[in-house]
């Protein structure tokens, strides 16, 4: 009787982790990071820091978001004109989606759908439905078109083209432009406050962020940055993300291998931080304790403790990372 | 051993007497030179204000063990700074030990009837608590400038710096024996301290050092003050480096047996040099 308890035991604890074995880890939050020139995607745990799976994606993968459930990674294939659908837990292509020629960036809507996805070569902006993939619409914007942000309302929807030297803000229920905001040159990125009440446009070689007003589209104030010892053309801003309580916002600032820290209220840097080489894009965690760089130069990505504003560790990707998100 | 083998029974209690009365001399002689304070405390800043500030930009590249993300090069340069600071005490100390050959105080200390290495280990100790007032007051302001070491590091760099203090005291006390006069402290300075400083992992990565010069980077791994620096920087981000920690260690041994030896009034180079005891 002993014997059998014992036997059966220990075959349900092998299988148990045969089992385990199986299946990815699926413990903590996980970060997707797109390598541009590897044409791959580096899952890492955010837990142990590691990287856990490297996915062969489709040429040239750059802008990377996650569904609002977090269930599914949208990643821009810029060669294949296409955007790659993946499943977050089985880290496997779902499908893929038309996305017009050139995807660099896009953004979903809050609801999940449709997904707006900027076409650099095409100075489109393209809208697809996810569930279907049909297209909705062509948005006609400026030349370069990149950086793609919403407002959390989903009423509108900013993209920057970057030789345009403008921010076009489209309003999502006629998909219309409504307003075109002249920022400083090369605009890259687009990043609404969680609250709605600021919209924060990134200007690469102009080496500023404009912080607009969305009530009035006018704005605020623009946000310059010195580095001691760091030449003024190689601050050159690109990520942009504010967080939740809508007190800090964190910049990228490309080949200045910095991440300049700001008050969101006062609008003033507070620090910078150092990081890899040439870091252009930024991924919260979900419960935004840690914030991940991708350095585009450097292979690798800088994790930064949000609270302590420091920078914990390096963890080397891909070649070329370049966009990161985060999901639980 | 060097001591002349004692016919009555010391007592233990009278080791620490004469630990405590060679450590209080050597706390009030530091006391009493406070420019010696402040000076061991305003070189490593310079260094850390004015030329790390200049290197901001270059370092901050790779990623060497124990750092596990980029740093600033005012990070980078700390543990050097930290084993310079001991390396000028610990000469200074044998400074300290000609000016007391040449007024005399030696003589009162060699005449004790205790072993002479636990004299000159005492020596050594004094010399060394010393240095950690000033490597942590140096530390203490390196915080203000955004050097910001884990909290654990404060701790276990303690053990790393006594082992290095010894080993940086240890060379300087031979080294006083070999000197007679003041005045030639200032070829010290040429030939030992900046050629050890500057050819060492405190300023540069080694793996920089080697890009640049082969013949640098062997000069670089054969020097024992890498390995002291290597040793503290491991420590202060609370890790162990057995490397560096035995060569630290055998060097201090080989040290302070060649001092111990050189004091020896009948074998030691004191006694061909004109110690105390030809003054006798």
């Amino acid at each position: 009787m002993r014997r059998q308890i014992l036997l059966s035991t220990t075959a349900a604890a092998i299988a148990g982790l045969m089992l385990a074995d199986a299946l990815p880890a699926q413990a903590g939050p996980r970060a997707f990071v797109s390598n541009e020139r590897d044409h791959t995607m580096s899952v890492v745990d955010m837990d142990t820091l590691k990287v856990i799976e490297t996915i062969k994606t489709g040429r040239r993968p750059r802008g990377i978001i996650a569904s609002p459930d977090g269930k599914l990674i949208y990643l821009c294939a810029s060669d294949d004109n296409r955007v790659e659908v993946y499943d977050a837990a089985t880290l496997k292509l779902v499908k893929t989606l038309r996305s017009g020629p050139d995807p660099e960036l896009f953004v979903l809507h809050p609801s999940g759908n449709p997904l707006y996805i900027a076409n650099e070569d095409d100075n489109m902006v393209t809208v697809v439905n996810v569930d279907n993939n049909e297209l909705v619409v062509e948005i006609p914007v400026g030349v370069e078109p990149e950086g793609m942000g919403i407002s959390p309302d989903g009423k509108y929807m900013v993209n920057t083209s970057e030789t345009t030297n403008m921010a076009h803000v489209v309003d999502t229920a006629t998909n219309e432009i409504i307003e075109n905001i002249l920022v400083d040159s090369r605009p890259r990125i687009a990043e609404f406050s969680k609250d709605g009440k600021q919209l924060w446009i990134s200007a690469e070689v102009g080496g500023t962020v404009a912080v607009v007003d969305p009530a009035t589209w006018k704005i605020i104030k623009k946000i310059s940055f010195k580095i001691p010892g760091v030449t003024d053309d190689a601050i050159q801003p690109v990520g942009v993300r504010v967080t939740k309580d809508g007190s800090k916002a964190f910049v990228a600032l490309g080949p200045a291998n910095r991440v300049a820290v700001i008050d969101a209220k006062t609008l003033e840097v507070e620090k910078y931080l150092l990081v890899g080489q040439r870091v252009w894009q930024l991924g919260f965690t979900p419960d935004e304790k840690f914030l991940v760089t991708t350095n585009g130069n450097s292979n690798d990505v800088s994790i930064i403790d949000v609270a302590s504003e420091k920078v914990t560790k390096s963890v080397t990707v891909g070649r070329s990372p370049w966009g990161v998100v985060v999901v639980p | 051993m060097s001591s002349p083998s004692p016919r009555f029974h010391l007592p233990l209690g009278g080791y620490l007497v004469v630990l405590a009365g060679i450590c209080w001399r050597e706390a009030l002689r530091f006391l009493n030179q406070r420019g010696r304070f402040l000076s061991a405390l305003v070189r490593p800043l310079v260094w850390l204000f004015i030329f790390a500030a200049g290197f901001r930009s270059v370092l901050g590249v790779s990623i060497i063990p124990p750092y596990e993300t980029y740093v600033l090069y005012e990070v980078y340069v700390t543990p050097g700074l930290v084993a310079m600071i001991q390396l000028f005490n610990g000469l200074q100390s044998s400074l300290s030990m000609v000016y007391d050959r040449e007024v005399g105080a030696m003589r009162i200390l060699l005449v004790s009837p205790y072993p002479r290495w636990f004299l000159l280990v005492s020596k050594l100790l004094a010399g060394i608590c010393v240095s950690l007032l000033q490597v942590y007051a140096f530390l203490a302001v390196a915080w203000f400038w955004e050097v910001e070491l884990p909290p654990i590091g404060y701790i276990a760099v303690l053990p790393a710096l006594l082992l290095t203090g010894l080993m940086l005291g240890a060379m300087g006390l031979l080294m006083s024996s070999v000197f007679r006069q003041m005045e030639n402290f200032a070829s010290v300075m040429n030939f030992v301290i900046f050629p050890m400083f500057f050819a060492s992992s405190a300023l540069y990565p080694l793996w920089r050092v080697q890009e640049s010069s082969l013949v640098l980077w062997w000069i670089c791994t054969l020097n024992p003050f890498t390995y002291a620096v290597e040793l503290i920087r491991f420590a202060l981000y609370g890790q162990f480096e057995p490397l560096s920690a035995l060569v630290v260690a055998g060097c201090a041994v080989v040290f302070l047996g060649a001092s111990i030896l050189a004091y020896d009034p009948s074998a030691g180079v004191m006694a061909r040099r004109g110690g105390p005891e030809n003054a006798r």
